[in-house]
């Protein structure tokens, strides 16, 4: 059981890989094979996500951490894949999203590109790897295979528009994988290992000069996850690249953002939560400045915006912002609470990034823009608009999606970013649990933070509410849109996911907090991975890097 | 040897910042393919500096310290592999765009004079 069990860790890599080189070698015109083959690739990783999240949290393995040894080499020397609560949460995150966004192209925009389908698996097996590694190096190469096959997602439906977009893109992301490698380099030139764990376990007895190499490549690959996580003053790309980008690919986007923030949060808590205390007290106070400044940016870009697709990216900054600050706060319940507010911002926003597209079909004849792209891109068999099931109630629908997934965004009750929010209020003016007596002492930094959150709420709120009055009530020459099924039916899998965690709170929140817990004991993890053997009877041969 | 590398490094990197800061996006790439030299430089000596060192055996039982370290050489040969992949992905852009605008401005459009 335990071996079977310990070959399911790969498969959130194998399967997007083997159906992604599958899906190249089938002919553009096939479609709907292509459409069904991709489908059926992501319902399989969905179900493995589901069942490691399962395993981790029943602690199948010891201690809830799975340990996967590649080519069969034992731990520091050969590439480890590890997979925990936190990991299992964020691949299951993923592949709901990665579902919502194939589902929801099915009608448009899977046939405004090529290669759609392989670049969709290829940059899902590159976001599951950089969650389950446990290598630096490899983290590097599952970055780089995530953003290649960014950069060809982007530019689905070609446009100057997207293509001015995509350059920035692209070159800040190449500029970052730049720093990416001097920061790996420098850490193994001080720690001689790559490995996370035995990194953790080699900075606590690491000399002076030592030392200094490592916090300095810790400090440069610090950089590129801000980048990737888009920090103030270094996610100046974000917006102009989420408006740009197709619905499903803006969507896969918004998690793209949190890739940088769990390996932050993952490299933190592990490496360097338990090292010398004013290293730990002033990282901590860079991540909460940094997200700070994010957190402002946001809202004051929030209240600028006047295009629905900035909004979605402002939002996204805001999200990232209030993580970060949550992050670098660094106490167990804070974290447990980001967590839960990283879901339903995660889903709210991807939500809204489809539901986008949709709402400006109010706005503007439909299509025309496709219309376009598909000459651009000389494919033939554009959609019939007649064809597929159409909804009832399209106005409706449009107006109650909106609202919900802007309550979401800017935490208003009943829905869930209401509960994340209060949740992580809590934590941060109570740390330490419940009030046990009455020597309350308030801290400045928490109410800081706390302030801020309220503002960047109020601010999502003045800036959605005043589109969608201007959409959905003073538009004179409003009508109602077609809409397809397959472009409804995510938008409401994802809000409906939004609610079942407001209603199932409690649940969600102790699930979180066993993972926040877990986070910030790494001494376990640490064990699990250094401690699994390889399996006996199998002879190690070549081993290659990557 | 340290200081003719390092040197150089730097030389590489600089030349390549200021060429990714230019408006043309064929400045761009050279000074992207610069950087992506420097980095490359940059990993295969943080395995230090050996002259005539072998980074592999078939013995046993060895002295370390006779051999070069094998990780970074490692590394340094999938950073290349990577780097170049992407950097060709870039071209084709650069050359979509200019196909698309008509210009190689990374604006897209010419700057008014």
């Amino acid at each position: 059981m335990s071996f079977w069990a310990d070959q399911l860790i790969l498969l959130p890599i194998l399967l997007p890989l083997l159906f992604a080189a599958a899906l190249v070698l089938l002919s553009g015109r096939r479609q709907q094979l292509k459409f069904a083959i991709n489908l059926i690739g992501t319902l399989a990783l969905l179900a493995t996500a589901i069942t490691l999240f399962w395993f981790t949290d029943r602690e199948v393995w010891p201690q809830g951490v799975g340990v996967y040894l590649a080519a069969n080499w034992a731990a520091p020397f050969g590439i480890a894949l590890v997979v925990d609560r936190l990991s299992a949460l964020m691949l299951t995150l993923c592949a709901v999203i990665a579902l919502a966004a194939l589902v929801f192209s099915y009608r448009r925009w899977s046939r405004a590109g090529v290669h759609f389908h392989s670049l969709f698996q290829f940059l899902l097996a590159g976001i599951n790897g950089s969650f389950i590694t446990g290598d630096l190096f490899n983290l590097f190469v599952f970055f780089e295979i995530m953003l290649a096959a960014s950069y060809g997602l982007l530019l689905l439906g070609l446009q100057s528009e997207r293509i001015r977009a995509s350059m920035q893109y692209v070159v800040i992301n190449l500029v970052a994988s730049s720093f990416f490698l001097i920061g790996v380099a420098l850490i193994y030139a001080a720690a001689g290992t790559l490995n996370m764990a035995d990194l953790a376990v080699r900075a606590s007895t690491m000399g002076e000069s030592e030392r200094l190499l490592l916090e300095i490549g810790a400090a440069v690959l610090a950089i590129v996850f801000l980048i990737k996580s888009a920090v103030w003053p270094l996610g100046f790309w974000l917006p102009t690249t989420y408006a740009a980008a197709a619905p499903p690919v803006a969507a896969m986007l918004v998690l793209m953002t949190k890739v940088g923030i769990y390996v932050l949060l993952r490299l933190w808590q592990l490496v360097f939560a338990e090292q010398a205390e004013l290293l730990n007290a002033l990282s901590g106070a860079v991540l909460v400045t940094g997200g700070l400044l994010t957190l402002a940016f946001g809202t004051i870009g929030m209240l600028g915006s006047q295009e629905l697709g900035r909004m979605a990216g402002f939002s996204a900054i805001i999200s990232s912002g209030t993580l970060l600050a949550a992050l670098g706060y660094g106490e167990p319940r804070v974290i447990s609470a980001a967590l839960f507010y990283l879901i339903s911002s995660t889903l709210a926003v991807a939500a809204f990034m489809l539901l986008m597209e949709l709402i400006e079909r109010i706005r503007k004849p439909s299509a025309a823009v496709l219309a376009l792209t598909m000459e651009a891109f000389a494919i033939d068999d554009a959609p019939e608009e007649s064809a597929g099931v159409v909804i009832p109630a399209a106005m409706a629908f449009l107006g109650l999606s909106f609202v919900a997934s802007a309550l979401i965004m800017a935490g208003l009750p009943p829905l869930s970013g209401f509960i994340a929010k209060f949740a992580l209020f809590h934590a941060l003016l109570n740390p330490t649990g419940m009030f046990t007596d009455n020597t309350y002492v308030a801290d400045p930094l928490a109410w800081t933070i706390l302030a801020l959150i309220i503002l960047s709420g109020l601010a999502a709120i003045i800036s959605l509410m005043r589109y969608g009055v201007r959409t959905f009530w003073a538009a004179a020459d409003a009508t109602a849109p077609r809409l397809q099924l397959s472009e409804a039916l995510p938008i409401t899998v994802l809000l409906a996911l939004c609610i079942t965690i407001s209603l199932a709170a409690g649940p969600t929140s102790r699930y979180l907090d066993r993972t926040a817990d877990a986070l910030h004991d790494p001494g376990r993890y640490i064990e699990r991975v250094m401690s699994t053997p390889a399996v006996p009877g199998v002879v190690s041969t070549t081993g290659g890097d990557s | 040897m340290e200081a003719v590398i390092a040197i150089a490094i730097g030389v590489l990197f600089a030349s390549g910042v200021w060429l990714i800061l230019r408006p043309r996006t064929f400045q761009v790439i050279i000074g992207l393919l610069l950087i992506s030299y420097a980095v490359n430089l940059f990993i295969f000596i943080m395995g230090r500096l050996w002259v005539n060192k072998p980074p592999l055996t078939l013995e046993q039982a060895v002295d370390p310290a006779l051999f070069a370290d094998p990780v970074p050489q490692a590394l340094v040969l999938t950073a290349i592999v990577i780097g170049f992949a992407t950097t060709a992905l870039y071209l084709v852009l650069l050359l979509t765009s200019r196909g698309l605008t008509g210009t190689d401005h990374v604006d897209g459009k010419e700057p008014r004079q």
